[in-house]
């Protein structure tokens, strides 16, 4: 069988395993807030690691499927599925439309604009009391149902996100490794040469755009159905970067460094608990470290660390004798 | 087949090209030379469509193709390589050919995502027809290697063969011998011919004027962003105001 099914599979494996050996509310809660991340990393990755192009506002689109799964539901209350989908449509075509004028900008320009935009969305959030609660939030969100289960403990929330983890992941990988995944790889290794060569760069970027913007929009409705509360305060600048963060981390243009960036980055806080008030610092130094030794991530770093120890455990039975 | 007729070209107050005009026949292979700064390299970047021209037109088969951009020209034909190679470094030897297919396949997203029957055998049809390419160019054996690592010479290969993936009917390979040594020159110069004879058109810019004199049926002078001459090999190296311009003479 293909090296890459098989890698897939062992994944699916391993999330569908991983309930036997944790129990715990807690740390299901955790690993929920895991595969939300993943599936955001993974929309900013096709867009930042394949296509190269930054976007410092995906926490605008991540708020915006919250938002709008939210106020149809416990505003209006049409189905949560049809919330989601209707989410994801309308975020993937506002950011269709606007991808056309803010792609055309390069580097700190484009990421300047969709900071911007970031930003206008949140305010959005906050100021559009009517609608949205402004910064108390909206609370009342449905959860989702399927078939007589109602998703409403950490159990059935774990299965039914890491569902749509896979399900995303699974159909990344199939674009990155087709004629569409090679395309982008080579907008971002020379647009010039794409060009020449018949790719229609610039329709390509605002679709990925509104690809990866549209995911993050599932991503945003499944928060908003799992956690029946939203406020603007979760989808800020902050967390813009924090999902840029995961992404470098875990690995540019790797659809599973996206998970294990956003494991990491999600893991850490709860297992640094431990230094208490000093938690911050030593998180910030643990990136710093990382970026400096690991600069492919970890999706790279990793596998060379345990060569390197390999390596040397090897050569050191030989000295003595 | 292409025609360039009365291009001129300024930067600021720099005209790099002036009422340029000269034209290109089927089956040929012409050389552009002229010292550096002649403008050359401008003129291919207008023809291609990364430039737009201050004045004047190029035609490809009688068509205005001089202000059409540069990704849909490959569908009609026209392709060039670059003076400093421009690989996708990161995709492998045989992925940047297969990019070079992308105008000859069309799984959308959705298909590609899905893996769709079609788009499963469309790829293998794309791999087929980039490893023919290899073949063509000789590079048969670094296919899966990162094209970011090979070596200058071989890299030129692959964006030879790379182009010539588009299916084009004419190609303009800036400077296709620079930084190649003597053995690499001849192997490219047999290349050349090879594509000239599977019924490409052939354009080069060169400095090597050896190379250009072995295998360019028709030549074209410029200097200082003006046509100095234009003929045969032979009618060029005894044309007076080219040994002017190369050898200095006021």
């Amino acid at each position: 069988m293909n090296r890459e099914v098989y890698k897939f599979l062992v994944l699916v494996a391993i999330v569908l395993l991983c309930p036997l050996a944790v129990h715990e509310g807690y740390i299901l809660n955790v690993l929920v807030f895991v595969g939300i991340h993943t599936m955001l990393a993974l929309a900013l990755n096709l867009l930042l690691g394949y296509a190269g192009q930054i976007s410092l506002g995906q926490a605008g689109f991540f708020g915006l499927g919250a938002y709008i799964s939210g106020i149809l539901t416990a505003t209006h209350g049409v189905n949560p599925w049809l919330a989601m989908g209707e989410g994801a449509v309308v975020v993937t075509l506002l950011a269709f439309l606007i991808g056309f004028p803010i792609l055309k900008l390069k580097g700190h320009y484009l990421a300047m604009a969709t900071l911007g935009l970031g930003i206008i969305i949140y305010i959005v959030f906050n100021e559009a009391v009517d609608q949205t609660g402004g910064p108390s939030g909206l609370s009342g969100i449905p959860n989702l149902s399927l078939g007589g289960i109602i998703f409403d403990n950490d159990l059935k929330n774990y299965y039914l996100i890491w569902t749509f983890v896979l399900l995303s992941m699974g159909l990344a990988l199939n674009l990155v490794h087709s004629r569409i995944g090679r395309a982008l790889r080579a907008i971002h290794d020379s647009e010039v040469a794409a060009r020449v060569m018949g790719v229609n760069a610039r329709l390509l970027k605002v679709q990925i755009f509104a690809l990866s913007a549209g995911l993050s929009a599932v991503a945003g409705s499944l928060y908003a159905h799992t956690m029946t509360f939203v406020a603007p305060a979760s989808f800020g600048f902050n967390f813009s970067v924090e999902l840029v963060t995961m992404v470098i981390i875990g690995g540019l243009a790797s659809i599973y460094g996206s998970l294990l960036g956003a494991a990491l980055l999600t893991l850490l806080p709860e297992l640094l608990r431990a230094f208490q008030d000093y938690d911050i610092i030593v998180y910030g130094l643990l990136l710093i470290i990382m970026t400096m030794y690991m600069p492919g991530g970890l999706v790279k770093g990793v596998p060379a660390l345990f060569s390197a120890i390999r390596s040397r455990l090897k050569r050191k039975p030989s000295a003595h004798a | 087949m292409l025609e360039i007729r009365g291009i001129t070209q300024r930067f600021g107050g720099i005209t790099a090209l002036e009422d340029i005009s000269f034209s290109v026949a089927k089956g040929d292979i012409t050389g552009i030379i002229g010292p550096n700064g002649a403008g050359k390299t401008t003129l291919f970047n207008i023809a291609t469509g990364i430039y737009s021209q201050t004045k004047g037109q190029i035609f490809l088969d009688g068509v205005d193709i001089s202000r059409i951009p540069a990704e849909r020209l490959a569908r009609r034909g026209l392709v060039r390589t670059f003076q400093n190679i421009e690989l996708f470094g990161t995709l492998t030897v045989l992925e940047n050919v297969m990019l070079g297919l992308h105008t000859q396949s069309r799984c959308g997203m959705l298909a590609c995502m899905t893996k769709m029957p079609w788009h499963i055998a469309e790829e293998r049809r794309i791999r087929t027809k980039a490893m023919v390419l290899l073949e063509f160019c000789g590079i048969t054996n670094l296919a899966d290697q990162v094209a970011g690592s090979l070596p200058f010479g071989k890299g030129r290969l692959l964006e030879i063969a790379r182009a010539m993936a588009t299916a084009p009917r004419i190609m303009l390979m800036d400077e296709p011998a620079a930084g190649l040594n003597n053995r690499e020159t001849n192997e490219l110069a047999l290349l050349i011919r090879k594509i000239r004879d599977a019924g490409v058109t052939v354009v080069l810019v060169e400095h090597d004027m050896e190379l250009v004199m072995d295998i360019c049926d028709r030549i074209v002078v410029l200097n200082l962003g003006q046509k100095l001459a234009e003929g045969t090999p032979r009618e060029i190296q005894e044309h007076p105001a080219v040994i002017a311009a190369y050898l200095g003479e006021g």
